[in-house]
């Protein structure tokens, strides 16, 4: 009873402090921009099948895709033994989901394989980490803190398995003998049970199997609530960003319908000006700041796991340049964080004489993208950096005419004379005549 | 088009030639080939000519949506006026432009790059190529990023290529995983930012490992970087840069 009550405590708290530290990531969405509407249900659930649950793109990089893939879907199978173990903990129970039968045998037969599998893969990640030359994980967008971040998290998933298997291993023992009178199968606990239990007693074995598994389930409760503060919030995140993707092709890019209601304006001045120009007061083209980014962009930025995937392939940072597709989404973050409570407090007017552009990511960041989209292809959750980027190009050359003189130069050209270069449209058809010249 | 039109006929077919394809020296050869291409076939089409103008996608690409929707808009009336329906063009950034976000303004076309339409043709049996020009050529494909990874089209133009039966080799970085050349998102129009290399060295390097000996592309941007590639590394006499076009209209000896 005393056990059960000192549980239920452990678990409010648990969600108390998770709750409120989502809320508090959660309530800036309200300063987003609309991105799209979110239709075509069975579309978006095929996505997260193929990209999520299929982890298709983070097979593109086949060994560590693999790795990654085998430790995800360990975790879905292993997040139902966990449910279980809140359940008992709750009710007093011991395995209660044994109800299921065969269903519960391969679910945790399932779970406690992958357990090792994961204990085996993390291993793998952390010694690439600490021992590997690995060009992704460099950067100027990765200080300190997302280097101990990672290594904090794979060694939480590592404590994590090592206390489910001993956890297992205590529970087949204490119930194991020559009556076998456990519920469910444990394939590799069985393995290693007698290596670890030789010469216990049932008592040592009952305190293997209660220190495994309250080191579990608070690993499990710790481990969620340090995620969100941490680059590994994607575990989390990352399911629902897949869900919530941009279902165009790559090559789209979203229209701007402020700007669409003013050209028409322009070009039809005789329309009823006064209703747009009130609803026009106060957005601004393009994206200057946190809050002029949509949800879609915001959610991204929560989503990333940091894993500069996007960073590897692009052709501007492969060639030196200083655009990193990742640090794009990790400021966004970053700086959301940093004017977040500011927005809160005095509302979309609040300032603090800082932006997202310049302060965070500069202009030549910017330029030097060639929206060749390999990042977002590459993205193993669907962020999709080009249209961010192209956001704050809009912001650059429509509010402030900042775009670099040789592109302002092809602006003037195609509004002069119909082209991006200086040509007069009178030549358009000069390839025609050079045809018959040649013949 | 004005004088089909003014005749009350109204082609199949919207050739679109785009701006590299009117201006560029380089691009005027693929547009002439093209042309020859549609004219062997006698496919039913007509161009703007004169009257065509940018479709705003420079602009657009360097965040100058003003712009673009201006140019695009214009041209939107121009294509209703002569009731387009199809539209062909040599150029993905076009092609992707007319294809997915002219939607958005109300220009609503059934669009396709000169890649898609030849594989048609070929599938179809309207164009066959029976000479051995190519036989002793090594031909690897860049992978414009507008048609590969922005339109989900890889296929096409490798099925194209494939007619000319030359031996076809694969870059290190193909597809979806094909390295940009450098050109897009405006950067055609300008310098690159500072850096330690240019982004078409770093691409036509990867073309040379291939020990090809032409070079297929399928957009003028690409062509314009990687031709310049080859005559940075010296090696514009052994290895030649064509677009798919050019390779079929050789092919068929026009």
């Amino acid at each position: 009873m005393t056990k059960q009550l000192i549980f239920i405590i452990v678990l409010l708290i648990t969600l108390g402090v998770f709750s409120y530290t989502i809320s508090r990531l959660v309530r800036y969405f309200r300063y987003t921009k609309p991105a799209f509407p979110i239709r075509n249900i069975g579309a978006r659930v095929k996505e997260t099948f193929r990209v999520a649950f299929g982890q298709t793109k983070i097979l593109r990089w086949p060994f560590v895709g693999l790795i990654h893939a085998l430790v995800f879907w360990g975790f879905i199978v292993i997040t139902i033994g966990s449910l279980e173990m809140v359940i008992d903990g709750v009710a007093g129970t011991e395995r209660i989901l044994g109800v299921l039968g065969p269903f519960y045998d391969v679910i945790i037969g399932a779970g406690d394989i992958f357990a090792m599998i994961v204990l085996i893969g993390v291993v793998i990640f952390l010694g690439r980490r600490l021992f590997l030359n690995i060009g992704r994980f460099k950067g100027i967008e990765l200080k300190k803190e997302s280097k101990y971040d990672a290594n904090i998290a794979l060694t939480l998933i590592f404590l994590l398995m090592v206390s489910l298997l001993g956890m297992n291993i205590g529970y087949i023992e204490m119930h194991g003998g020559a009556e076998q009178q456990f519920t469910g199968v444990y394939p590799i606990s069985e393995w290693l049970a007698p290596m670890i239990t030789g010469n216990m007693d049932q008592s040592a074995i009952h305190q293997l199997h209660e220190v495994n598994w309250w080191a579990h389930i608070l690993l499990i409760f710790i481990f969620a609530n340090v995620l969100p503060y941490s680059k590994h919030f994607h575990v989390f995140t990352s399911v629902p960003n897949v869900f919530l993707s941009r279902l165009e092709p790559l090559g789209y890019l979203p229209n701007m319908d402020n700007v669409t209601k003013e050209v028409k304006l322009m070009m039809n001045p005789e329309q009823d000006m006064e209703q747009e120009a009130e609803e026009e007061q106060s957005a601004r083209f393009g994206v200057l700041d946190a809050e002029d980014s949509s949800w879609k962009n915001y959610l991204d930025a929560l989503a990333c796991t940091e894993c500069g995937r996007c960073t590897a392939v692009c052709p501007a940072n492969i060639t030196g340049k200083k655009l990193s597709p990742r640090k794009i989404v990790t400021d966004l973050r970053a700086r959301m964080k940093e004017k977040g409570p500011g927005l809160r407090k005095e509302g979309l007017d609040y300032s603090d004489g800082r932006s997202l552009i310049r302060d965070f990511i500069s202009e030549e960041e910017l330029w030097a993208c060639t929206t060749c989209n390999a990042c977002a292809q590459e993205c193993p959750i669907n962020i999709n950096h080009p249209t961010l980027i192209l956001d704050m190009r809009r912001y650059l050359a429509m509010e402030e005419a900042a775009a670099p003189a040789e592109i302002n130069t092809m602006f003037t050209n195609i509004e002069n004379n119909g082209a991006p270069w200086q040509y007069s449209p009178e030549d358009r058809m000069n390839w025609a005549e050079e045809i018959y010249m040649n013949a | 088009m004005a004088n089909l039109h003014a005749e009350g006929k109204k082609p199949e077919y919207l050739f679109w030639v785009g701006c590299a394809g009117a201006y560029d020296d380089r691009y005027k050869k693929v547009t002439q080939a093209f042309v020859k291409i549609l004219a062997h076939l006698g496919t039913d089409y007509a161009v703007l000519g004169t009257e065509e103008t940018c479709n705003g996608d420079p602009a657009r690409r360097a965040g100058n949506e003003m712009l673009y929707q201006m140019q695009a808009l214009q041209v939107i009336e121009t294509l209703s006026n002569y009731e387009v329906k199809k539209i062909i063009t040599c150029c993905p950034h076009c092609f992707n432009i007319f294809k997915n976000e002219y939607p958005d303004l109300g220009g609503h076309y059934e669009v396709m790059h000169h890649s898609q339409f030849l594989r048609k043709m070929f599938d179809e049996g309207k164009l066959n190529i029976d000479s051995n020009v190519f036989e002793d050529k090594t031909i690897t494909f860049h992978d414009p990023c507008y048609l590969g990874r922005g339109n989900n089209e890889y296929e096409s133009p490798r099925e194209v290529i494939a007619r000319v039966r030359a031996k076809n080799v694969e870059m290190a970085r193909n597809k979806s995983f094909g390295l940009c050349c450098g050109a897009g998102g405006a950067q055609m129009f300008k310098e690159a930012e500072p850096g330690n290399k240019e982004v078409y060295t770093e691409r036509t390097e990867e073309a040379l490992e291939t020990g090809a000996n032409i070079v297929a592309t399928a957009c003028p941007f690409c062509m314009t970087m990687l031709t310049d590639g080859l005559k940075y590394k010296e090696k514009e006499e052994e290895v030649k840069n064509f677009d798919i076009a050019e390779i079929i209209a050789r092919g068929l000896g026009l």
